[in-house]
């Protein structure tokens, strides 16, 4: 039945293609994660009046945030072309697609790592100082824990936001189920390819939003 | 235990400089309960932070238990502040802990092995009376509860002293009393010197021995509760005792009965410690030919002591208004004629 409705389907092909996806999409979004929240804690210590209030510090990470947010996916893929040829050594397969996908990913996360930090009562922090806490206790006992479910609930749109990103990759020759979107189906004019792959993209967003929910209500004791 | 000289602390703002804490002094005894009042805007918060230096003071010095507090280094400073605990009128709890856990937390501060912080806070849950709520999350707590785990926490280390940062300003009044009797409860118990501040003239009556009252930056009175309450100076002192002992309904209450019974006179005595359990008015009929009319009276109890005021109608001929009078200046009752002087 699949092949009268899907006849220029080759499932073999498709199941490689998702495997791409998810691979490049787990890849990046366990990197970005870390990445972002560093840089998210940098955003928001070196922030007047804060742990490490430094004005000068928090302009120069608050500008390489903003540019690198506000880069297209589509072109800082190709700014990125002669560090990612450094990096992996080639411009082709999924590999060569993470280097931009965590390079555009990570800001957009540091920024809701920032406001996460923010919504923190203040006066949890000066508790927990007024105990003689260090700030590695403060950061790693009172930021991320209280800021939890914020965290998570920011991963999961910066997770559905990586998997497009990885259709955009795709296009350029990373793989995956954009590029099969647009290879077999878009140029070879094969709608149905198109309508799958395109299925298939919705299935795990649907799942990653799914499962990002259900852990996010799970952690909020408030 | 405590020791402040000439500290200040001055903000700079847009509109210049704020003095928030202007050269203020204070010298608070090991075990006492030390009570800071003023109004918002008075700089309380801002002097009760200095103490453990989470504001760090224009000029001055701070010292507490014979460190001086502003000349530690951040390590030795971190240690003192485990010495020095703090509780918040907001609480300030993890949400992302249980009472067990948020009580467990200035232990893991402080480095103690899993055990010993298990013990502690199975001792510190009975102490503050939680008993069955170890498990729950703070946001499964009433106002009362919560401030328990945050008292509950602020004892895990053993501290010194305990900063009390309005402590009871988020809770009702049945609730505060009851914080209040935990906290002098610790007091005896643990011979905890406390320090706090509040806007409420009840809760200084109610468990302190010392107060200080705080007027734009200034410590402007200061004494032991019962003195300050039997000769209050400063206006803002006035205002402040009047909360307690002249609740706002007894002067409509005594300027009705004035212009409905304009006859006799009309007195407010005030009753400082022992007095106040002195037949008095009994004594006052027998021996002076004059009727006496309790218009109202009441009797508060403070640390040092009871303290109480009475306003009577005193109505006889003008000789035995006199020499009632002469009597009632010469036992040990504060007088005030507030009609037909």
């Amino acid at each position: 039945m699949l092949s009268t409705w899907f006849p220029n389907v080759q499932w073999d092909v498709l199941l490689e293609a998702t495997k791409e996806t998810l691979y490049m999409s787990a890849i990046s979004v366990v990197i970005t994660f870390f990445l972002g929240l560093a840089l998210g804690l940098a955003l928001f210590l070196t922030s007047p009046g804060n742990l490490w209030g430094n004005k000068f510090l928090n302009s120069v990470i608050a500008i390489i945030v903003n540019v690198f947010r506000s880069i297209p996916f589509i072109i800082l893929i190709i700014l990125l072309i002669p560090f990612t040829r450094l990096i992996v050594g080639t411009m082709l397969g999924a590999e060569a697609a993470l280097p931009a996908l965590i390079v555009g990913a990570a800001p957009f996360y540091a920024r809701m790592v920032e406001i996460a930090l923010r919504e923190i009562n203040k006066g949890v922090i000066e508790a927990a100082k007024s105990m003689g806490a260090t700030n590695a206790q403060i950061i790693f006992k009172v930021l991320i824990p209280e800021s939890t479910p914020a965290l998570v609930s920011g991963i999961t749109v910066t997770a559905i936001a990586l998997v497009s990103y990885t259709a955009m990759a795709g296009v350029v020759g990373a793989g995956g189920l954009g590029n099969l979107a647009y290879m077999e189906g878009y140029q070879r004019d094969n709608a149905d390819v198109t309508l799958i792959s395109t299925a298939l993209i919705l299935v795990i967003v649907f799942v990653i939003q799914w499962i990002g929910d259900r852990i996010t209500t799970s952690l909020d004791k408030r | 235990m405590i020791n402040l000289q000439s500290v200040r602390k001055v903000f700079q703002t847009k509109d210049g400089e704020v003095k928030a804490v202007d050269t203020v002094d204070l010298n608070i005894k090991q075990g006492e309960i030390y009570g800071i009042i003023g109004y918002s805007g008075a700089g309380k918060s801002t002097l009760i932070r200095i103490l453990n230096m989470l504001e760090r003071p224009t000029s001055g010095t701070v010292t507490i238990g014979g460190k001086n507090m502003s000349e530690l280094s951040p390590k030795k400073l971190r240690e003192a502040r485990q010495e020095i605990s703090m509780i918040f009128q907001h609480f300030n709890l993890l949400w992302s802990r249980t009472v067990r856990e948020n009580i467990a937390f200035p232990l893991e501060i402080a480095g103690y092995p899993k055990a010993k912080i298990k013990q502690r806070v199975d001792e510190l849950i009975d102490l503050v009376g939680l008993e069955g709520r170890g498990g729950s999350y703070p946001s499964q707590l009433s106002g009362g509860q919560k401030q328990r785990v945050g008292i509950a926490r602020a004892l895990a280390n053993e501290p010194k002293v305990l900063l009390c940062d309005e402590a009871t300003s988020a809770l009702d009044p049945k609730t505060t009393d009851s914080i209040l009797d935990l906290l002098v409860e610790i007091n005896q118990k643990l011979d905890l010197t406390i320090v706090l501040i509040t806007h409420e003239m009840h809760v200084i009556r109610k468990i302190c021995h010392r107060v200080a009252v705080m007027e734009q930056g200034r410590v402007v009175e200061e004494g032991d509760v019962l003195n300050v309450f039997k000769n209050p100076t400063e206006p803002i002192t006035k205002d402040f005792v009047k909360q307690v002992t002249e609740p706002e309904e007894t002067v409509d209450t005594i300027k009705q009965f004035i212009s409905e019974f304009p006859e006799g006179r009309i007195v407010q005595l005030t009753f400082i410690g022992g007095r106040a359990g002195q037949p008095l008015i009994t004594e006052l009929i027998r021996k002076y030919e004059v009727d006496v009319n309790i218009l109202q009276g009441k009797i508060t109890q403070t640390q040092n002591g009871p303290y109480g005021t009475l306003f009577i109608q005193i109505k006889g001929t003008e000789s035995a208004l006199a020499r009632a009078m002469e009597f009632l200046n010469s036992v040990q009752v504060e007088v005030e004629v507030i009609h037909n002087a």
